[in-house]
Formats: structure tokens, sequence, C-alpha cells
């Protein structure tokens, strides 16, 4: 054996020491700043509300609940942002009623019935899928989807609600695809095997076992389709037209929410109550999202619990 | 505390005065203890043999020793543990304590760098640079842990592409080269075969000479071999604290040691 | 235990009830086929018809030339750079406070109540309409820190927005780094940076890299959120020039151009709005695509 290697313990050198400290302080601070950004989202937006919000003449029922959004009238201005609303979620409930079955149904075939090839084949489809600029899905909704939708229906124009929700539908469809896939995956092995032990179909055990089991995962993914179609704002905004009015049939023009601040934020004189009501839809916005993100996050907490 | 008593080692007596003092250890994760409140001391130049079934706390308690159980998530320790008279949970440098303390896991873990750096890691985290002399600090503990000779060719390899046995092998030279006094190993023979079990054995009584050493196995007859006293624990208890042969002999201090050694549970 | 067990096992027989159960299993996996080739299907289909439209335009001149005649002819490189410029803001602000926070979130924070929030948080963050971030980066950069409608304002509000990309990419590279090679490095006494800088991120910097690409396609493609605080419908620019804005001015962007000649612009030649779109897709594609290489490639190396 060789002699014991020579003494004196080392030592780290102060500035090391202080230079560690350092980072490790950015690092808390950058882990707190996602915190501070969804605050302040909510701040500064509700900041430049503020001022319409608390004015003697503001009426929140009539915001939320009125259908009539006269802006810029002459005589009688109202914001009534009632048929907005509808507006959005006429547009997202046609879209999940074409993404949900389709995103489960994707998901569902790519953990439980497909090869490994084929799966990471088509996981790379659906990351390229939802890579898609929300402008570019815009511009494939004014100029494609629109005609074959005009062709299709014979409607009188083709921006409308259903081409709204189709071209939703296929944003969407990504991220439930991806998500479900996710909360298929997290159902343990052991219970297909013991289905199938008993002699189960694979479909047997997709309906029996793995839908009950992945249950909460699979509302999250669905939620989380929700949230992305009722914030997607360029889409939309090319391709539901703009009548702000309740639409009476899948062929009518709508405008949501988010469409409608793009299209109107422009023109609106900055600190104009027109502008601030703006604000004010973008805090509506907000909250919906916000719930919605955390109802699906609760969801999702559900299944890790009990996985 | 930072050069502590390396340089002049304590005779190595019969009654060789405490290493490390624990008193009134408590452990829970969560709702559920799992140390109920053990008391033992290890003294200096001994090698302490820790034996009992699996859920016994063994490596629970090794990790309250350089307070590595900090980073277990719902873990809360009261009770105390001294090293060399100091107070681990006050202690000031907590990372000076772990270097104090060697520490060999039950798995093998070769660090994803090669062979010299997993070995001068530990020194260059304490601030060691010179070159000259972290070469002699890597071929000393290399030697030390038998592993020398196999790998000197190659000290740029990664290290996580040796075997098991030389991966274990590679642990402890790792251990070594923070110059612990006090080395841990926790069920080293696990994953590794017998012939290198018995290598690293004998590593184990070369180094006693220097420092002291806790070995907690699941081979009983490894602790007979090997330690100065064994100490069984079960369920998060001492069962019997006291000389290997006591241990061993037919009429131990407790029944269920007895029937323990003798392979009648666990 | 009553009876003794058939001498001659009984053979497997194929009732009635069991072809039908297999016929079942055919219909269902024939139709969830179908619903995943639905997705693949229209992505090739719209690929191929906006490849087809924006032929005529589609040449290197018209990502070199600058548009002509109020917009209806030439090319798109404002856009192009003015694009290239918010995408690098916005990734030298957002890189660092991401990396760093997903490094935090893996491995400094403990299972509390405070880290349910910071979760929480990061979740919002990447749920918040873009709108919304448009809204929030005209109120907080361009009037309440006084950065005026300018490329800086525009930039930190995509930084803002792009944010959760490169934490939750960071965060899954982080945990994939084996918890075995932490605890080796805690007992020999590193601290936690110094696990961190030694063993964690070398062998996660690709998954970090795949974040930070990810990152860049996403901000290339928003719209929204530069649309009020820093994107501009036209700007005079050099054809060529590398250099043409300055941070506190407005610029053009893609996306928004893509816009503009879609909707904006009467009398646009034909192909330009499609040959936009294709550049747009396409890069961003590309983009992804080298991240979707990287991870392949890098899954196939492994060190441990």
């Amino acid at each position: 054996m060789t002699a014991p290697a020579p003494s004196p313990r080392p030592q780290r050198s102060r500035l090391e020491r202080l230079a560690e400290a350092l980072l490790e302080g950015l690092i808390r601070l950058s882990g707190v700043s996602a915190i501070v950004f969804v605050l302040a989202i909510f701040f500064f937006v509700f900041r430049e509300a503020a001022p319409v919000v608390f004015s003697r003449n503001f009426d929140l029922w009539k915001f939320l609940f009125s259908i009539e959004w006269y802006p810029t009238s002459a005589s009688n201005v109202r914001y009534g942002t009632f048929a907005l609303t509808v507006g959005s979620f006429a547009v997202t409930a046609l879209a999940m009623a074409i993404a949900v079955p389709f995103g489960l149904g994707a998901a569902i075939y790519l953990s439980e019935f497909c090869g490994r090839r084929l799966r990471e084949t088509l996981k790379i489809v659906i990351e390229l899928l939802s890579a898609i600029p929300s402008v570019v899905w815009g511009f494939i909704a004014l100029t494609v989807t629109s005609k074959l939708v005009v062709d299709a229906t014979g409607a009188a124009v083709g921006v409308n609600v259903l081409n709204g929700g189709v071209v939703l539908a296929l944003m969407s469809v990504p991220i439930i695809v991806s998500i479900g896939e996710d909360a298929l995956k997290a159902v343990p092995d052991s219970y297909r095997e013991a289905a199938l032990a008993l002699g189960a179909t694979r479909w047997q055990v997709v309906y029996r076992v793995l839908l009950p089991a992945a249950r909460n995962g699979l509302l999250a993914a669905v939620l989380l389709g929700v949230g992305r179609a009722v914030g997607e704002t360029m889409a939309v905004l090319m391709a539901t037209g703009h009548a702000v009015h309740i639409p009476g049939s899948l062929l009518d023009s709508v405008r949501t929410l988010t469409a409608n601040i793009a299209a109107e934020l422009g023109e609106a004189p900055v600190g104009s109550d027109h502008y601030r009501v703006l604000f004010l839809t973008g805090v509506l916005l907000f909250c919906i999202t916000f719930a919605v993100n955390i109802i699906a996050d609760l969801a999702i907490r559900g299944v890790r619990r009990r996985g | 505390m930072v050069n502590g008593s390396r340089t002049a080692p304590p005779p190595a007596a019969p009654a060789a005065p405490a290493r490390i003092q624990v008193a009134d250890l408590r452990l829970s994760y969560g709702d559920k203890e799992v140390i109920h409140g053990i008391s033992f001391d290890v003294r200096a130049n001994e090698i302490l043999g820790v034996i009992g079934p699996a859920q016994s706390g063994k490596s629970s308690m090794l990790r309250c020793l350089n307070r590595t159980i900090e980073f277990v998530a719902g873990a809360r320790v009261s009770g105390t543990v001294h090293v060399d008279g100091e107070d681990v949970s006050r202690t000031r440098d907590v990372h000076a304590l772990r270097r104090k303390i060697g520490m060999v896991a039950p798995l093998p873990v070769g660090l994803p760098l090669t062979i010299y750096d997993n070995v001068a890691f530990a020194p260059r985290c304490a601030g060691l640079r010179d070159r000259a002399e972290l070469d002699a600090l890597v071929e000393h503990c290399l030697r030390q842990a038998a592993l020398w000779d196999e790998v000197k060719d190659r000290l740029g390899s990664l290290g996580t592409a040796l075997s098991g046995g030389q991966q274990q092998r590679l642990t402890i030279a790792r251990a070594l080269s923070h110059r612990p006094e006090v080395l841990c190993l926790d069920e080293f023979s696990i994953a590794i075969d017998p012939v290198t079990t018995m290598r690293i054995e004998d590593v184990l009584k070369e180094l006693r000479r220097e420092i002291t050493i806790i070995l907690v196995t699941n081979l009983t007859q490894q602790a007979r071999r090997l330690a100065d006293r064994t100490m069984f624990m079960l369920n998060g208890r001492i069962v019997e604290l006291d000389r290997t042969d006591v241990v061993f002999s037919e009429q131990p201090g407790s029944r269920q040691t007895w029937d323990y050694v003798n392979g009648n549970f666990g | 235990m009553s009876a003794a067990p058939p001498a001659v096992p009984t053979r497997f027989v194929r009732t009635a009830h069991v072809a039908r159960k297999e016929r079942a299993e055919g219909v269902a996996r024939f139709l969830f086929f179908l619903m995943a080739a639905a997705m693949v299907v229209p992505l090739c289909a719209i690929l191929g018809y906006l490849l087809w439209k924006a032929a005529p335009a589609l040449h290197l001149g018209f990502l070199l030339d600058v548009p002509k005649k109020g917009m209806t002819e030439g090319g798109i490189w404002p856009a192009f750079v003015g694009t290239l410029y918010l995408v690098g803001m916005s990734l030298a602000v957002s890189a660092p406070v991401g990396v760093l926070a997903a490094v935090y979130l893996n491995e400094y924070s403990r299972d509390n109540a405070f880290t349910r929030a910071i979760n929480l948080a990061v979740i919002n963050l990447a749920g918040v309409p873009s709108i919304v971030h448009a809204l929030f980066g005209l109120g907080a950069f361009v009037y309440a820190a006084k950065f005026g409608y300018s490329i800086l304002s525009a930039s930190l509000t995509l930084a803002i927005m792009t944010l959760p990309v490169i934490i939750a990419s960071t965060r899954e590279a982080l945990a994939s780094v084996p918890h075995s090679f932490r605890e080796a490095c805690w007992n020999v006494g590193a601290s936690r940076w110094q696990t961190i800088q030694a063993v964690v991120l070398p062998n996660s910097i690709s998954g970090i890299l795949t974040g930070l690409i990810l990152q860049v396609s996403r901000a290339a493609g928003e719209t929204a959120p530069i649309m009020f605080t820093g994107a501009v419908f036209y700007k005079a620019v050099q054809r060529g020039d590398l250099f043409p804005y300055r941070l506190d001015e407005q610029c053009m962007a893609l996306s928004m151009h893509l816009y503009t000649v879609a909707t904006q612009v009467p009398n646009v030649q034909e192909a330009i709005p499609y040959a936009t779109a294709v550049v747009l897709l396409g890069s961003v594609l590309l983009v992804n695509a080298t991240a979707v290489t990287l991870r392949v490639w890098l899954r196939g190396r492994k060190r441990w």
C-alpha cells in the first residue's frame, strides 16, 4: 500500500461558497417566479379594467348577462358580453363534441392497440400537430375548411360556428391524445394482465377496466382540451366570422370572447371605457381558464393519489 | 473540527472512547414511526456489525448519522447523534460532517463520470484543486479498495461501464476519497458475487486499523466474520448489542437473537 | 376435492359467445385505428394543399425580398427577421428563468403547499389564453414599465408566455436522472448545487435543450401576444438587412404578417399568403423536428 495521501483537509474558498449561495438564491427566486407572473397577469390586467369596474354606472350583471354589445354606439353605449360568452361556448362545445371521441379513441388506440413503432411515429405526428401555430390554423380555416363548409352545407358564409368548431377540434385533439394516453399508461399493467388472464378481450379490458380506472386522467385531458379551445384566439378570430349575436344554428357567424378582444383592442382609444371593458373581458377569460385548469389539476392529482 | 483527531488516532484499547453516541433516536416517515428511540455508541477503531431482518430501520439509522435523512420527504427525526462529541443536528458544516462519515449504499452507484472523476469528486467538492495531490489520492483510494490493478489503464473511461462488483469497489474508493473517520457500509454485498465480497471483506479488515466501521449486513455470518461487536435490530428497536462472540454464542442476551442468528425467522 | 380431475383435458371450444367477443374486438380495434388516422390524414392533406397553392411564390427571393406595393407583392424579409429578433430576445429571458425554476422545483422544493402553489401557477401560466397574455403585456410592459410598443415589450410577453414549456421539459429531463446518483453525491459531502452541477445537469442537458427548442417553436408561432405589444403591420426595411430593428422599436413578425396578408390587405397576389404560411409552418415544424431528432438520438446513448 502507498502512503496515505497528504494531510490538511482542503477547504473551499469563500468566493466559491459565496457564488454558490448567490446562485441558490437565484434558483429560489426563479422558482417563485411562476407564482409572481400569474399574480402579475391578474394584477396588471385587472388594473387596466379597474376604473370601469369601480365607476358608478357599471353593472356587473349587465356585463355578464346582457347580449347587447354596442361599444361604439354614439347615443347608447352598452357592454354586454353574454353573446360573446355564448359564442365561445358554442364553438368550444362543438369542438369538444368532435375532438373528445376522436382524441380519446386515438389515445386508446395508441396506448392499447398499436405496436411500438407505430406508436412512436404517431406520437411524433401528434407533437407536430400541436406545434402548428394558431395563426396558421386560422389561415387554414379561412382558406381551406371554410370553402369545404360552404360546399358541404350550402351556407351563405363559410366562416361560422361549424368552421370554427372543426378547426378548434383539430387543434385540441393533440392535447387530449397526449394527456389521455398518459392517463391510460398510468393504469398499472397488473390490471390489464389480471383481466386478460380471466379471458377478457382487449376491448373488454378497455371499457371494463381501463376507462373506469383512468377516469380522472381522461377527464383532465378533456378539461385541458376545453381550456385550450376557450382560450384560443387567432384561429377563432379568422374562422368564425364577426357577428356578435347568439347563434341560432351551426351555420351562423359568431364572435368569441377572445376574438372580440383581438378584433377591437386595436381600435379602442387607450383609457376609454371600451378599452377598459376589453381588459375586463380578459379578467373574465382569466377566471374561466383558471377554474378549468384547477379542476383538471385536481382530477390528475386524484389519479396520482390512487396510483 | 477541520483537522479532527485524524493526526493522532486514539489507541485501540478495549475501552476505546465512543466515536459516535446515539441517544433516544426516533424517526418517523409521516405518521409511521420506524425507529422507536434507540441508543447506542460506536467505539473508535471497531467494526460494529448491525444485523436484523429487512425493514428493521438499519438503513434509516445510517441515514440519520450523516443527516442524509433530510433528503427523504416526510422524515422527522428526534433524539441526538453525537459524532466526536459534536451534535450533528447543530453542526455548522453538514458537508464536512458527511465527509467525516463515509457511506456505501447497498446497490453500487458508479456516477456517470470517468473512474478518475468518480474518486476525485468528493475531494474536489471539498475544494482540493491540486492535480498532483488528486492523482496521488485517487491512486491511494483505488488501491485501498482493491480496484487499482483492474482500472489503472482506463481511469478515463466511464465508471458506469464497470461490472457490478467493480462498481461497488469504486463506490468504496469514493467513500474513502474524502478520508472519512467512520465508514458505514449498508449491505454492500447484496448485489455482488461471493468472490468480490470476500475481497472487500479483506479490504475492511485492512481498513479497521485506521478507521471505525459500521457494517450493516443481511448476512449474519458476515458480521460474525468481521465485527468486534454486533447489534441486532428488529422492528426499529435494538434487541441486543454485545461482543460478537456473545451474540453468536449459544446463550445470547435475548432469545430472539438466538432465533434470528440461527435462521428460525427473518 | 370431491371429483377426480378428468383424464383428458377438455378442449378449448370456440363458442358463439367467444366468436362475438372476438368480432367486437376487431371492430373496436378498427374504429380506434380510424380515429388515430383521422389525426394524421388532415395534417398531410392540409400541408399538401398549402404547398401546392404556395408553389408559385416559393423561392429564395421571396424570403429575402421586402413587401412591395402595399404588401400585395414582394417578399417577407422584414417579418422573418422580426420573428428572429422576438424569438431570440424571449429565449434569452425565459431560458435562464425557466431552467432555474425547474431546478428549484425538481431539486430544492419540498413536497408542501408552497410547491403545490408553484405547480399550479405553472399550469395556469400555460393555460392562460394568449390574448390575456397580450393584455398583460400591454398593461405591464407597454404602459406600466413604459417600454412602449417595442420589441422589448413583445419579447418579454412572449418569454413569460412560453416559460411553462421550458419549465416542464427541463423538469422532466432533471427527473430522469436516477435519484441514486444524487444520494451518492450527498453521501460524500457534496452540496446540493455541487451535485446538480457535476451529475444532474450534464446528464439532463439534452432534455433541457429540447425544451429550449420547443420554446423557440412556440414563440415563433404566437401572434396574439405580440399583436398589441410590439408587432406592427408594416415597417420599411432594406432587402436582406440583418439588423434592421432597434429593441425599442416595433417590428414586423411572420405570424402577424400572415394574419395581415390573409385578412387585412386587399388584392394580394394569391400565392403570397400561402407562401407566408408555408414559411412560418415550415420553420416551426423544422425546429420541432430538430427537437424530436435530438430526443430520439439521445435516448440511444444513455450513460447508465
